[in-house]
Formats: C-alpha cells, structure tokens, sequence
C-alpha cells in the first residue's frame, strides 16, 4: 500500500522524468536492435541516471514533507500557547529550567549570604565570652579587686546586650535560611511538569515517525484536537509555579496582588 | 491548637512546620496529599488546615470542598499556601469557602499574617 503510493507519487508529479525514461528505453531497443551494444550500455548508464534522479527526488519530497511536518507541529505549539495544554507546553521547557537555574541560584546565594552574615556574629560572641572569661574566673575564685569588679559589672552588661542582639540575628538569619529551602518545592513542581511535557513531545516524535512512513499522512498531520480536549475535561487544572508571570495577565503578580483580589471578593 | 499541614512535598511541610513553631504553633501533622489528609481530619480534631494545592491524587482544592461539605469539618478554617497563582484560581478557592490563601514563594511574615487574621476574625465571630 505504501510503496504503491509513493510510485503513485511519483508518477503523478514527476511525469517528465517517466517520458525521460520511455525515451531511453525506446532508444535502448533501437540500438539493441541495431546491434550497437556499447551505444546500447551507454543508454542503460542514461537509465540509471534517471532512476537516480527520480529516487533523489522522491526522498528531497519527503525529507521537505517531513521538515513541514516538523514546521507544523511548533507552529502548533505556538497557536495553542493559551490552551495550556501538555503539548503546547513544550514550547515553555526552556523557561521552566530557567526558572529552576533562577531559584536554585537565588536560594543557594540567600543561603550563603546569611551563613557568611551569620559567622562573624557567632565568632564576635565567642572572642567576647573568651575576653571575659579570666575575669569571671577571678570572681569565682574570690581574686578579683573592686575596681576590676565594677569594670567587669560594666563589660557584662554590655556582653549580656550585645549577645541579645546577636541571637536575634542569628536566629533572623535562621528562619531566613529555613525559608530558602522553598526551592526545593518550587523546582521540584516544574521539573515533574517538564519531565511529563518531555514523555508527551516523546509519544509525539513516534506518531511523527510514524506519519513519515507516508508521505501524504504527513501533509495531514494535526497534533491540537487531543490537546483541546483535555482543556475541556477540568475548567482548573494545577499549573505549578509561574515562571513567566510577567509576561501574562492571567496570573497574580504576589501575595500583595491575592489580597487585593480576596478583598475585592469581600475577604 | 493542633495543626495540620498537606503538602506533597516534604521539604515544604518542614518549613511551614518550622515557622508554625517559630510562631507558637508545635502541635502539628502532616501528609501529603487529600486522600491522606482526609480520614486524618475525620479521625482527630484539628483546629487548623494548611495545605498546598498541586498535589497527586487529591488536590487542595478537592480536599477544600470535601472539607466544607462534611458537616463535622465544614467550619475548620483552611489557609491554602500554593505557587498556583492564577486569578481565576483564588476566586474558585475564595469561592469554595478558603479561609486565607497564600501564594508560594512566601515569607514568614505573610504566613504568619494570614493565620492571624483568620484567627482574629474566628475570634471576632
């Protein structure tokens, strides 16, 4: 069936290179008939040459059917950008790991900003306990003088201000750090999501090949009406996050922008 | 006050954990999605619902909708905390009875926020 069509093919819209070949032909009997071999193997050589030409041909159709087939199928993706769909999705892998770059970047440098914040701190509280300690020492020991008494009643209370303070940081920083390791979540929803559009554009390339056994399945081809419906099945379905929110309406632009939407709705 | 949080990523139900306890809040569990969360609500008594929406198998939002159409949970209050930030979403959650929503990524600040307000105004009822 298939080989039938492609000679169809071929015939219908090569049919110069057909006469070509029945000009050949005829001229290889006359020579036979003439008894003229080397004119005759010179013919057959002409012959070849044509057969070539046609097989070049049929495969440049093909290899253009399934570049428009390829063309198509983006454009498609393209079209159906607003539809959400798995497969018009595809188009958005780049950004989605983009975005996981992006998070995984910033969470990696919000950490290492409050560790390296955080450092100095701790090691501030140290040398100021260590400062303090031989002083401490000599009250414990009934050694120490009134004066250095009333200078270390001084020092200590400034140390016991100081170490207040420095735990606040540290413990800001704390939850800061806590609260980076959201990534994990974010990327991790954009990585399944990517992972699910690679296993569709995967059951795609295969229909693909397959279409490419035909040469006129593949000028029919159409990839959105599987994609429209699954549209139709839920009104909500989850997209994850947001990786390209400021190019699109649709979507909140943060928490500032839910709250006017819930106080809008009488929240 | 016994918290429970749902979330299907368990880095997630850690920090949410965490800053619950930063503010007060130590009595909490978890799971991972509705179906899990779900026989958790009818089988203990929760004070508090956190939970995510994109989860497998039960979404939030389902989880939401069983919870107010299930007479013994229908008044619990429930914070959703998604990345889903489309309007269209937080209406159908507004409109399906949340009581606070916030969107991922979020500070400590705006959780703690949100989970005051939703107890002032069950306070003020």
């Amino acid at each position: 069936m298939q080989a039938s069509e492609n000679q169809n093919n071929g015939s219908t819209s090569d049919g110069s290179s057909n006469d070509e070949i029945l000009v050949h032909a005829k001229n290889l009997i006359d020579q036979l008939e003439g008894g003229r071999s080397h004119e005759a193997y010179q013919v057959i050589a002409e012959l070849n040459k044509a057969r070539d030409i046609n097989l070049f041909s049929e495969i440049g159709r093909l290899t253009r059917s399934l570049h428009d087939a390829m063309a198509e199928f983006y454009v498609d993706i393209n079209i159906n950008r607003d539809n959400r769909s798995e497969v018009s999705q595809m188009a958005d892998a780049p950004d989605r790991l983009n975005y996981v770059i992006e998070l995984t970047e910033a969470a990696a440098n919000k950490t290492m900003d409050k560790v390296e914040d955080t450092i100095p701190v701790g090691k501030k509280i140290q040398a100021d306990a260590e400062e303090l300690k031989p002083e401490w020492d000599k009250v414990l020991s009934g050694e120490i003088k009134p004066q250095e008494f009333r200078q270390l009643h001084k020092k200590m209370g400034g140390f016991i201000d100081s170490t207040i303070e420095s735990s606040q940081t540290v413990n800001s920083a704390l939850s800061d750090i806590l609260l980076a390791q959201d990534y994990q979540d974010l990327t991790g929803q954009v990585i399944k999501r990517v992972i699910s559009l690679v296993q569709g554009l995967e059951t795609s390339l295969v229909d693909l090949v397959k279409m490419a056994a035909s040469v006129e399945q593949i000028v029919g081809i159409s990839s959105p009406e599987a994609s429209t419906e699954d549209v139709a099945i839920k009104d909500i379905v989850p997209e994850g996050p947001v990786v390209n929110a400021k190019s699109r309406e649709d979507v909140v632009s943060g928490q500032d922008d839910v709250d006017d939407l819930l106080s809008s709705l009488g929240f | 006050m016994k918290i429970l949080i749902v979330d299907d990523f368990s880095t997630m139900r850690r920090i949410i954990k965490n800053l619950l306890r930063d503010l007060g809040f130590s009595n909490t569990q978890e799971a991972d999605d509705g179906q899990s969360a779900l026989p958790l609500l009818k089988s203990n008594s929760f004070d508090f619902l956190i939970t995510d929406w994109n989860m497998p198998g039960m979404t939030g939002i389902d989880l939401l909708k069983a919870v107010r159409e299930d007479p013994d949970l229908n008044s619990l209050p429930v914070l959703m905390v998604t990345a889903e930030a489309k309007r269209d979403q937080i209406i159908a959650a507004a409109q399906s009875g949340v009581n606070g929503y916030v969107v991922k990524p979020f500070t400590a600040g705006a959780l703690q926020e949100k989970i005051e307000k939703i107890f002032d105004r069950i306070d003020g009822s």
